[in-house]
């Protein structure tokens, strides 16, 4: 896949960081407004997608990025499930108890566990979709080889 | 705000309507586009601000895939011919979906109003999510504390879709 041109890739340079913090900020503040692990994670993998359209796969080593995501994927997914697990072992017995302290409610860190499960999904629903994405590309390329 | 989503429903009818229609295929996956971001003004609308940012951005990534996909292969449809079999297939699919609405019908006429909860589980939910989780926002609430294992489903599913696109998409096996 061929990048495209100078015009792209420079507002490309300039938009895809804003795009990524926005996502990491609508994952942070899943527990106080719209949004959370889901529709953040996809906004993260949208930098990433509009970075690698911008500047065509010789730019980066798809290969090797493709390997990173899906390990953070997978490692994602199993830190939800023992941080669900946790609720069983320490708290009251239950699967996916709360049972970390509540906090003030409307503060940043408050909630219990409920910031860590949006993190950790995001980063799983992230990696997930770049890696969909990484693995077409990938497939193309090489039917062109 | 009825009237308002029967005309976004009717644009979308429309455009789906077009999409199957649509002799290039590029002008239908745009069509079909008509549809997602009009679902993410219903969802607006309805005052669900949380649905509305997974539509929108699922949407665009999902159209800026697709345009990419037909701009390297054709844009050409490819019709088949309207024979005796196809005319069996569609004549099936009228009765089924008669059956089908008869029965949505005759199922939705005891429930309540569109809007109006019949549930006793609604209530609870909705007065005493932020005592019992700590969260304001009364959907994180729900997905990750009162109903996390759909969650973790979800997520499962995710994971399942990865490896069966890395599975079907892989030419050379690995030494």
């Amino acid at each position: 896949m061929k990048g495209m041109t100078v015009i792209v890739k420079k507002t490309t340079q300039l938009i895809a960081g804003i795009i990524f913090l926005y996502g990491i900020y609508i994952i942070l503040h899943g527990h106080l407004t719209p949004g959370g692990g889901f529709a953040g994670g996809v906004i993260v993998a949208g930098s990433f997608i509009l970075l690698i359209l911008a500047y065509g796969s010789d730019f980066l080593n798809l290969v090797k990025e493709e390997r990173g995501s899906t390990m953070y994927e997978n490692l994602a997914i199993l830190v939800f499930l023992f941080l669900g697990l946790t609720g069983m072992i320490a708290g009251a017995g239950i699967f996916f108890a709360n049972w970390l302290p509540h906090g003030t409610p409307g503060e940043l860190v408050s909630a219990g566990f409920l910031p860590l499960y949006n993190i950790f999904v995001g980063i799983e629903v992230a990696a997930s979709i770049l890696t969909i994405f990484l693995a077409l590309v990938i497939f193309k390329e090489e039917v062109l080889k | 705000m009825e009237l308002a989503i029967s005309v976004i429903v009717i644009f979308m009818i429309l455009g789906a309507i077009y999409a199957i229609h649509a002799s290039d295929i590029l002008s239908a996956v745009i069509a079909g586009g008509i549809v997602g971001y009009s679902l993410v003004i219903c969802f607006l609308l309805l005052k669900a601000p949380d649905l509305a940012i997974v539509q929108i951005v699922v949407e665009t990534i999902t159209l800026i895939i697709m345009v990419a996909v037909v701009l390297d292969s054709s844009r050409k449809e490819a019709y088949g011919k309207f024979d005796t079999q196809a005319w069996v297939t569609a004549a099936t699919a009228v009765v089924i979906l008669a059956i089908l609405f008869w029965f949505l019908k005759e199922a939705s006429a005891p429930l309540a109003p569109f809007g109006e909860n019949t549930m006793r589980m609604a209530d609870a939910y909705v007065n005493g999510a932020v005592d019992k989780t700590g969260s304001v926002n009364l959907v994180t609430g729900v997905l990750f504390d009162f109903r996390g294992y759909d969650t973790l489903g979800e997520a499962t599913v995710l994971v399942t879709a990865v490896l069966g696109v890395l599975t079907i998409l892989r030419i050379r096996g690995k030494k």
